[in-house]
This record gives structure tokens, sequence and C-alpha cells, in this order.
């Protein structure tokens, strides 16, 4: 169930380019062919599938707080989470490399079909983007992590696919001259990002009462308190956190 | 003079001006254009784009009328004037202080809609200096139908502007948008002006109005138009008969709630060829497969009658047809030839996802209390991807032929 759930939200919620906005860069700049834009989404899936994991190893086992504890009682205390940043770009640029090389030597017609695509990933903010939230949003297990790489790589891929079918339609509207090329793809984003929103909220939405803070005025004395209040109507509710 | 010779000649006297598609779409709306092509091969059908969205609106007018009535029915009724009607036909719906309050509800958003709208599109028409297109003509009349009835004006107007433009003029006009037009103004206004677009106070005229005298300190009741979808959100029984429904007797959106009514509209747009009777089946079959897995759900007793989703998922299957704004969706919006599929493969999925997502969000979505809309323009969205697989499957399924042939 937790699997299905990190699955679904991965996908359709957290979606890397809808809800983030990560690996903007290749999402606009390869997107014209709905050809080209499978083979980078399918490399982009790929190569989530191994650097998630393998971040995950390296935070557990040595970035985390206490991460080092397995050489000695004497490590309990290190925190090197500063770390990480270069630590998972290094694994990820390192693992690009490693990745190119072996499909270069087994697969030439794959190497081929994804041509510069597989060396420009390493550079793609959704590739360190999943790992950083990987990190930040406690992934529990070795294996939630490959399925957290997996799921936001498909995400990801989603996202790319359809962009790339749009504008294949629209390579012969009449766009304003202005808007022509990159201005449209942004708006149309965009506009992506609103059908996208159908799923915010689905899966967080209100399992433990949650609590807003309010203010109330008391009438009498001026004071002025502080509330916790519980908020029974799920719907109000739910429209605040969609509008944060 | 005649009015016809008048708008003749105030065209030809700005032919080959910058106002010039102003003045030709003020005649060839009313009229006739008098001009055949010269040079070229062209091909002769009735069903122009004019046409085409004149059906559509002759569709919608009987929703729009109950919609009136219903409006003033739901005003009365919860101000406790008048009782429960009885049947379709009852007098004290079809009654002439209904009507009243509807037309003075209704006609202003629609007045609002088709100005402003048409405004926007005059403007870019005599800038971009091409000819005004007819494409607003139905999204004007689908705007103000689904809307809440006490919608301000001017977010009607800032909503309507910001879907012209972003929505479809940027694209280059009628027939070059991505997303449904109508959808994307009534999603700016839900996801920028929430509190009037969701809750039990905006769908019947005058509740607002009276929680604001509440809570200026006047004694007076507080009304209540919870929609059917809404109290089964909170796991109450809805107050509404199933024949309500269907007639359309409950509150909600101005145009949303006869399915009756938009059943007549859909045999209209099919029996006319208008709209795509693929796309209605298909999210219709969506629907119910999404309805009885959520039934099955309950008889197997994976949930219990405490979870939060107990009341949308115990609702029996067929029923989910028949409240909220599922009807008019399929009927109206799905069918959208611009942006659904225009494949007819391609359409049945396209229904089928619309039908099976929008009950999914509308009872797993806490969020929002009706799916309908985002589905859509969930599906709007994907459906230049499914197009593009359905052609290539083709072009595939030809080549082999082909091969086979050949060889």
């Amino acid at each position: 169930m937790e699997h299905i759930e990190l699955f679904f939200k991965s996908i359709f919620i957290d979606n890397m380019v809808f809800a983030t906005f990560l690996g903007m860069c290749s999402y606009l700049a390869v997107s014209k062919k709905v050809a080209t834009a499978v083979g980078l989404g399918a490399a982009v899936i790929f190569v989530l599938a191994i650097t998630v994991p393998l971040n995950w190893l390296l935070d557990q086992y040595i970035l985390k707080e206490g991460a080092l504890v397995w050489l000695g009682e004497e490590y309990a205390s290190y925190d090197l989470s500063f770390l990480s940043f270069i630590m998972f770009i290094a694994t990820i640029a390192t693992m690009v490399q490693l990745v190119e090389i072996v499909v270069e030597k087994f697969s030439p017609s794959l190497y081929n079909s994804l041509g510069i695509f597989l060396p420009l990933i390493a550079v793609n903010c959704a590739i360190l983007g999943g790992s950083l939230f990987m990190q930040s949003r406690d992934i529990a297990t070795l294996g939630l992590a490959f399925n957290y790489g997996v799921s936001s790589g498909i995400g990801w891929f989603l996202a790319i696919l359809t962009i790339a079918a749009i504008r294949e339609k629209i390579r012969y509207s009449n766009v304003p001259p202005a808007l022509r090329g990159l201005g449209i793809t942004f708006i149309i984003t965009g506009l992506m990002a609103i059908g996208f929103m159908s799923f915010g909220g689905m899966l967080t939405g209100g399992d433990e009462p949650e609590v807003t803070k309010g203010t109330v005025v008391q009438e009498g004395d001026k004071e002025v308190s502080q509330v916790e209040q519980s908020v029974e109507d799920k719907q109000t509710l739910n429209i605040t956190k969609v509008n944060e | 003079m005649s009015l016809k010779s008048n708008l003749h000649s105030l065209k030809e006297k700005y032919r080959g001006t910058k106002m010039a598609p102003a003045f030709n779409a003020l005649h060839t709306f009313l009229y006739a254009p008098n001009e055949t092509t010269q040079s070229g091969s062209h091909i002769r059908v009735v069903d122009d784009l004019k046409r085409t969205m004149n059906t559509v609106i002759l569709a919608l007018v009987p929703c729009l009328i109950f919609g009136m009535f219903n409006a003033g029915y739901q005003h009365h009724l919860a101000l406790g004037d008048i009782g429960r009607a009885d049947g379709f036909f009852s007098a004290i719906f079809w009654s002439w202080d209904n009507l009243v309050i509807g037309l003075w509800k209704v006609l202003p958003l629609v007045i609002v809609s088709y100005g402003v709208g048409l405004a926007i599109e005059f403007l870019f028409a005599v800038i971009k200096g091409h000819e005004v297109e007819e494409g607003y003509l139905v999204t004007g009349m689908l705007v103000p139908l689904i809307v809440p009835i006490d919608t301000p004006l001017w977010m009607l107007a800032v909503a309507v502007a910001f879907g012209v433009v972003i929505g479809k003029e940027v694209f280059g006009g009628t027939g070059m948008n991505i997303l449904n037009p109508a959808l994307t103004i009534r999603a700016f206004l839900f996801f920028a002006y929430p509190t009037w677009m969701s809750g039990d106070k905006v769908w019947v005229h005058g509740a607002v109005a009276r929680d604001k005298a509440i809570a200026a300190g006047q004694n007076v009741d507080a009304i209540s138009g919870e929609t059917v979808l809404g109290s089964l959100a909170q796991n109450h029984e809805p107050a509404y008969s199933v024949a309500d429904m269907f007639f359309g007797m409950i509150p909600g959106s101005v145009g949303e709630t006869s399915t009756m009514l938009i059943l007549l509209g859909a045999l209209f747009l099919i029996f006319t060829k208008i709209g795509s009777w693929r796309i209605i089946v298909s999210t219709v079959l969506g629907a119910l497969t999404m309805g009885l897995i959520f039934n099955l759900v309950v008889s197997q007793g994976w949930i219990t009658e405490s979870s939060k989703f107990f009341g949308l998922m115990s609702t029996t299957w067929w029923h989910h047809l028949l409240i909220g704004g599922f009807a008019f969706g399929a009927v109206y919006m799905a069918t959208d030839p611009v942006t659904g599929s225009q494949t007819n493969i391609g359409k049945w999925y396209y229904g089928f996802f619309i039908g099976f997502i929008s009950i999914l969000i509308r009872v797993f979505n806490p969020a929002y209390p009706e799916g309908v809309m985002l589905a859509i323009l969930l599906m709007n969205v994907f459906a230049p991807t499914i197009d593009h697989y359905v052609v290539q499957g083709n072009v595939k399924k030809r080549m082999k032929r082909l091969k086979v042939k050949t060889a």
C-alpha cells in the first residue's frame, strides 16, 4: 500500500515538472518532437532509478547525522549532510558516465538513439532534485527509494511526452510572433499544470485532524489570544492548502 | 435604407482599413455573407463554423431557461416562501416569481460573459487583421451556465479575460487552443476565488448576503444551499430524491442541474452530428466503471462507515451521472472538437478516462467537491498524446499491409 501510494503520488501529485518545475531546461529544449522526447524521458527514468537508491545508501550510511556509527561509537555525533550536494551530484555524474559507457558497449542502437541526451542528464535538475527530495522527505527503505526514483522519472516522462505531442499539434497554429517558441511553451506548461492539479490534495487530505492557527478577538477586554482551532470543514481546509 | 444595406455600406466604407474585421463580423453576424470565393478550389458545405456554434447554443437554451427558473426556485425554497415542487411540471417551479429572480441574476452573467469575451475577440481581430471568429459564441454561453449563481460580475469579467487571452488568443484563436476555454475560465475562478466557487453558500442566490447580514448582527436565519455532492461528502443523506436530481431541482451551478434537459441536448447534438457520440458514451462508461468499483469496495466491506469517503463511495453507481456537473461536462465540454481527441479510437480512450478520473476525483480528492472540470482539463492535456499514438499505430499497420502486398 505504501508503495502504491508513493508511486501514484510522485507521478501525479508531486510531478517533477508540474508541481516543482524541475528539469525545465531539457523539458523545454528537447520537446519539439515526440520521438526524441520519449528517448530523453526514458533516459531520465533510467538514471533516476539508479541514482536515487544509490544516493539513499550514501545518505543512510555516510551523510546523515549519526550515519557513521557503523565505524564505531565515537563517530555517532558526526553530521556530514552539508556534503550532500557535492556527493549527490558526484554520484549522478559518475553514474551517467558509467551508464553511457555500458550502453555504448552493449547496445549501440540505444546509445545512438539517445545521443546527446544521456550526458545532458547529468545536469538535469530533476535528477538532483529527485535525490534531494528523497533526503528531505525521509524515504524510509531502499525499496521505497527505488520506487521513488522510478515513479518521479515516469512523472517527468509523462510531462515531456504530453508537451511534445501538444507542440507537434500546435506547430501550424498562428501564434503571435512574440510568443513563438519558448514563450508559448511556458504558457502551455502553466495550463498543463492546471490540468495536473486534479490530483493535488489527494492522499494527503485530512486523515489526521489538522490544526490551523486562528486569531480570536475576545469581546469585553481587548485581549487577542492565539488559539488552536480545529477545522472540521474539509473543504475550506483543503482549499487553503491548495492556495499555499 | 434598411439595416442590411446600412451594414453593407458601412462594411464597404471600412474595407481595407484596420477596423474592417469588426464591421465584417457585425455584418455576417446578422446576414449571410454576400461574398463568393473568386479563385481556387473550394468546398461548399452548410455547416460552417457559425452554424455549428449556433447548433450548440440551441442545445444549451433549455438548460439556460431551466437554470433561470431553478435559480428563483432555490432562492424562494431556501427562504421558505414556497414548498417543494412535485414533479417536473409543478406550477410551484414554473412560476413568474422564480423567473424574475432568474432573469435578474442570470442575464447579467450572460451579458458580462459575452460582452467581455467578444470585446477581446474583436480587439484581437482588429490588431491581428483577421476575421472575427465565432469560437466565443459557445464559450460565452457555457460560462454563465457553469458558475454559481452569486458569482460577482467583476470576477467573471477577469476570468473571461484570462480565459480568452491566455487560453485561446495566444495560440492563434479559435480552433488552436489546447484547453477548453470555458473550463479554463472556470478553473481560473476556482483557483483564484475558491470561497466564491465552492462550499454550501454560493449555490443559492441570497445565501452569501444573508451570511453577511448575520455577521453584521442582524437577526435573520442563515440559508444553506448544500449541494448533493456536498452533503454526500459529509456523510449526510442528501435532502433530494432521485427524481429531483434527474429533473434538476437541486442547488448547483446555473445550467448543470437538469440531467433530463442535458440528455435532450445530447440527443440533439448527436442527431445533428455536432457532438461526438463516442465521447459521450465512453465518458458515461468510464464514470459507471468507477462508480461500480467504489460500490464493490463498499459491499466487500473494505471500507468502514466512519471513513470520510464512505458517503460518496456508497452512492449507487448510476446516481453519479445525475449529480454535480457530470452530465453537463460530458455532453457540452468533453465533446469540444478542438480540444478533445480527434481520432475515433482516441475518442474512446479520451472519454473513458474523463469519466473514470472525474468520479475518482469527486470521491477520493477531498480538496475538490467535483472532478469533472479538472478531469476534462487533464484529458485535454493528454488528448494530443493519445492522437499521436493512434496515428502512429495506424501508420505501422498500413506499413505492414504494404509490405505484405509488395512482398
